[in-house]
Parts: C-alpha cells; structure tokens; sequence
C-alpha cells in the first residue's frame, strides 16, 4: 500500500469523528446498564409512609418501627429526660446542640428537643457514622463507655454517643445528629415519611 | 517436548502455537536459579483461585440469592447438599487462603524490590488483583446473608455515602434500593459469581505476561539477562518447568495439608474465617454488639476508625474514607516512591531494612485491631500504626535515596 497523494489531514479529521461517534455510541450504550442500577418502581412502592398508634407508648419507653428498611425509634420521653435536654452541661458536650445542620432534620424539629411535640422524639435509628444502628440506653447512670451517661443512644460499632435528641455528642466518629424522618401526628396516630396530610 | 515431534502435534503446531507457549512460559522461561521460598506464593495464589472457581461453581448450583431465601439455601448446603458443607468450607476457607497467600506474595514484592524498574506494570497489575479481590471478598461475604453480611455491606456501601454532594444518591444507586435488600443481595451475587472473576482472571493473565516479558526478580535482585551463554540463555537462569513446577512441588503439597485441616478442622477459625454472628439471619432493625469486617480487611477498616477528629472543616467520617483510600492508592506509587539503586533488602542501607520490618508489624497489628472492639486503647494504637504505615510510604523517597547501600553482584551469589 502506498502512502502517496494520502490527504493526512482528512484521515485524522475522519479518524476523530469516527472516535467521537463511537464514544457518543458507547455512553449511549451504557446508560441502559447504569440506569438499572436505580431504585425500581418496586422498591420505591415499597419506600410509602407508614402509620403507627403511639396511644399507649409510656414516658421512658421506645418503639421501634420500619420505614424505608430503616428503624426508627420512636420515644415517649420523661419530663427529667425533657429538661435535661437544655441543661447547659449536655449542651457543652453537643457537637450541633442547635440542629443547625438542615440536612438532619424537618425545619418543625429545628428546635431543642427535636421534635414536633415536646414528649415524642421520632428518629431513625442509623448511625450517621456509617449506619449501624444504635441501643437506647434511657437510664442515668454512670455507663463502661460514659461515666457522666445521663441517657440517650450509644452507637456499639465505634462508639458514638447521641443524647435524649439524638444529638451527638462532640469529638465522636459521627459527623451529624441523628436524621429526624418526615412525620405527622394525628391524635394518637404517627405518620413516618409524610409532613402533612 | 521431545525434539521428534509427533505427526499431531505438528498439525496441532500449524493452527495454534501450543509448543511455542508452552515453550515461552513453561520449558523454555528462564527463571533464576535462587528463588527462594517466598516465591511460591505466585503460584499459591493461582491454585487457591482454581479452588476458588469450582468449587464457587458448585455453590452456585445450590445457592438462591434473594434476601428471603440465601440464608436458608446455605444452611441447606451445609446440611442437605452431598457433601455441600466441604465445598462451602473449601471456598470460605478459599477466600481467608486467598488473602493470606496475596499478603505474603506482595510483601516478598516489598522485601526484595520486586516492583522496581522494569517490573512496575506486574506490580500495577497486581495492586488491580488485590483491588478486585476485595471487592470479590467483601460480595461474597454478603451472600449468606447473616448479620455480619448486612451490617458489613450496610458499613461499607454508607462508605460511599461520605463522599460529599453526590455520596446518597451514589449510595442508592449501588443499593438499588433505599437500604439494603434483595436487589442488592442480587446484584451482588451477579458481581461476585460472572463479572469480578472474569475481570480477576483477566488481570491474572495481564500479570503473568508482563512478568514473563521482563523476568522473574530474585532475592539478590541480579539482572540475569546480563549475563547469557552461547544460545542466548542467562547464565544464572533455569527452566521454571521442571526446576521450579516440581522443586516447588513440596511446598504446594504442605499448602495443601495446612489448607485441609483447617477446611476439616478448623473452618471457622475462631470466629475470624466465618463470624459468629453471621450464624444469625440479617435483620435490618438490630445491630450485632462488635461489628468489624472479615480479618483480612482489618487493616482498612483500623485506618478508617483511626479517624475520629475533623481537620480543617472536614468532618471524621469523610477524612477518614479518604485516608483509607490513600492507605491503598500508596500500594499503586510504591514503584516510584522507591527511589533506592538497588532492589533487594539485602543490598539496602539499614532505614530501610528497618522500615520493611517495621512495615509488616504496623500491618499485622492494624489487621488485628481492625477486628477488635474500638476501645480507647486500641484507638490509640489504631492511631499510632496508621501513621506508622503512611510514614513508611510517605518517607520511602528519603530513606531509600539518602541511605548507604551494598553493591549488587553481577552474577547471582554462590551459597
């Protein structure tokens, strides 16, 4: 083959294009391949709302329900667990004591018990350090982990301590307090994954 | 191959190269004559792969991957199944072999240089081996579906969740779900039995080849090719095939002793080949008490735990997902943050002797850590070894540049 009278010019330019069709082609291909990787029509049914009667949930008891494939702890807290939550020596200890970071929570629990009303604290249970889920340990005492505990969660994989709140406390491998769900309350009845009806 | 060659295998040699590959890479590889013990875990590693491949086939053959049906399909293997419950041990044990053989063929790579020039592309590929190995290792571990298999790969897939802006939405992509369910259980099980094997053996021949392009390294790091004999064979080289398939012969066969008592006696190795509590079906609302990944990721997992602190407004959990991933990108750049004249320990200065040393310590502590409950003290080591490892990487381009070293022979060294 001879390469006399070969117009290099229009060979790179028909090179080129033919490389840039071909990799449209091939970004055209895989999103098919990528796109399955998404939640199905299925899996997102299955995300809907859930609806749990709270009537005879006691102060100092959890319920645990499931939403989304994720526990979320619902407590009824005592009037001590409630003003402990302002005391000012918790709120030292608090890496967001305010809940200021928005992710975390509805604009209604932006407040210092992190809650719609005062007594109920709906939180999922999934550690924001790398989502195990953390044991509800509501008695004062002094704990192995904690000698000052004064109640809340203690995350057993590395450690994390959150409060009554589900705020976490400074200096711990979670980042973030604990994620606030949308919810509602209707009488007795709890709405977890819906803001309003 | 004898030189009279059979009327087949000339026909045979005429539409495809048998003898020729078979010459390149078996009878006719010259490998130096002083290989020592620690070179057999190359080969070590491809048979617990073959091990790997059948008796994961095998597996397949029973297994059901869905979130309802995985647990019970392999306690069915393990008491149903003809002799189910030897092949599901062969391959768990299989996994645990994997690794350690891996560990100790990349740190003879360390010991003796064999990463240098012109050996970085085998040393490349390798690192893409033990990459995707753990990515095998970790979906396979997901596949029985017990407790340390969800809250492992519930652990693990929130690692992506750290990466800033796109981190959820990456998380649910590889979820496939808002947590983890049987859509993820099987996409994994996809990955683990077709697409990462696939990709594996791949590597494997990618590795082999450049080895065989360039040659095998050797403890004294001597460049054999300097030195050829009249037919163009290096002076201090030998056939791998016989010499080293059959002078390795023994050290296969004591593997497999070892490997069989554990399989028959030992296959749950206290707890550290297959966890305690992955004997309990995964159930999403309840975390076991110690949840730690299998052992051979311990070294990883006490780098990310290390990590308790922010720095300069990046927070604990991403700056430790990050120096986790560094932890492994420095295994890549090890080639050309060694910037000593000579490639074997034996001929280095005594930084870096004591550094290797120091190396292989800091890692199996990190490994024995990574396993254990995060307890103040351990998290002080976690701490202090982590650095020890980085420092070992970060520091190589000064003490293996500054230190005094021995000259190298010409001509591999006689005993």
């Amino acid at each position: 083959m001879t390469q006399d009278g070969v117009n290099k010019g229009r060979r790179r330019f028909l090179y080129i294009a033919t490389g840039a069709m071909g990799a449209v082609g091939a970004v055209g291909v895989a999103t098919p391949f990528v796109r399955s990787w998404f939640p199905s029509e299925k899996a997102k049914a299955i995300g809907a709302p859930v609806t749990v009667d709270i009537s005879r949930l006691e102060p100092g008891e959890m319920r645990i329900t499931e939403w989304r494939g994720k526990p979320i702890f619902i407590v009824r807290r005592t009037e001590e667990a409630i003003a402990n939550l302002s005391s000012e020596e918790l709120i030292d200890n608090l890496a967001d004591p305010q809940s200021e970071v928005v992710s975390q929570q509805p604009e209604y629990a932006q407040n210092t018990v992190r809650s719609r009303s005062e007594d109920l604290l709906v939180i999922e249970g999934v550690c924001t350090h790398l989502g195990c889920s953390p044991q509800f340990i509501p008695s004062v005492e002094p704990q192995s982990f904690d000698a000052d505990w004064t109640g809340g969660f203690f995350c057993p994989c590395h450690g994390s301590r959150f409060d009554m709140a589900g705020r976490v406390y400074r200096g711990m491998p979670a980042p973030t307090n604990l994620v606030v769900p949308p919810h509602m309350i209707q009488g007795s009845m709890l709405t977890i994954g819906e803001d309003s009806a | 191959m004898s030189n009279s060659k059979s009327n087949f295998m000339t026909w045979l040699d005429h539409r495809l190269p048998v003898t020729n590959a078979y010459e390149k890479h078996m009878s006719k590889y010259y490998a130096p004559r002083n290989l020592n013990f620690w070179y057999v875990f190359g080969l070590l590693a491809t048979l617990v792969f073959a091990n790997q491949i059948l008796t994961g086939i095998w597996l397949t053959m029973s297994y059901v991957p869905s979130a309802d049906e995985a647990f019970r399909s392999v306690e069915y293997i393990m008491r149903d199944v003809e002799m189910g419950w030897l092949i599901r041990y062969m391959h768990s044990t299989g996994a645990s072999a994997f690794f350690i053989v891996v560990y100790l063929h990349m740190f003879r790579g360390i010991m003796y240089g064999s990463y240098q020039k012109p050996r970085e592309l085998i040393w490349l590929f390798g690192c893409l081996i033990y990459l995707v190995l753990m990515a095998e290792g970790f979906m396979g571990y997901v596949l029985p579906w017990g407790q340390m298999s969800y809250w492992g790969a519930q652990v693990i897939i929130s690692l992506f969740g750290a990466i800033p802006v796109i981190g959820d939405g990456l998380a649910e992509w590889i979820r496939g779900d808002f947590l983890i369910s049987t859509i993820t259980l099987n996409r994994f099980f996809a990955l683990h039995v077709i697409a990462l094997p696939l990709v594996l053996a791949l590597l494997i021949v990618l590795h082999i080849l450049a080895l065989h392009e360039v040659g095998s390294n050797n403890p004294d790091g001597v460049d054999i090719k300097k030195h050829m004999d009249e037919y163009g064979r290096p002076l201090d080289g030998i056939p791998f095939h016989p010499y080293y398939t059959l002078g390795k012969l023994p050290m296969i066969i004591i593997f497999l002793m070892v490997f069989s008592g554990v399989v028959f006696f030992f296959p749950e190795m206290d707890g550290k080949f297959l966890e305690y509590a992955n004997f309990e079906p995964a159930n999403a609302l309840k975390t076991p008490e110690n949840i730690h990944p299998v052992w051979y990721f311990g070294a990883y997992y006490a780098i990310l735990r290390a990590i308790d602190f922010s720095i300069l407004g990046i927070d604990a959990k991403l700056l430790g997902v990050c120096l986790m991933g560094a932890a492994i990108a420095l295994l890549f750049i090890l080639p050309w943050l060694d910037r000593s004249p000579v490639k074997s320990w034996r001929y280095k200065g005594m930084y870096s002797k004591v550094a290797i040393v120091v190396f292989a310590i800091a890692f199996m502590v990190l490994t024995w850590l990574g396993i254990q409950p995060a307890t103040g003290l351990n998290n002080l080591l976690s701490k202090i070894f982590t650095l020890i490892y980085f420092a070992f990487f970060l520091l190589m381009p000064f003490y293996s540049k500054y230190e005094k070293t021995k000259p190298v022979p010409e001509r591999v060294p006689e005993k």
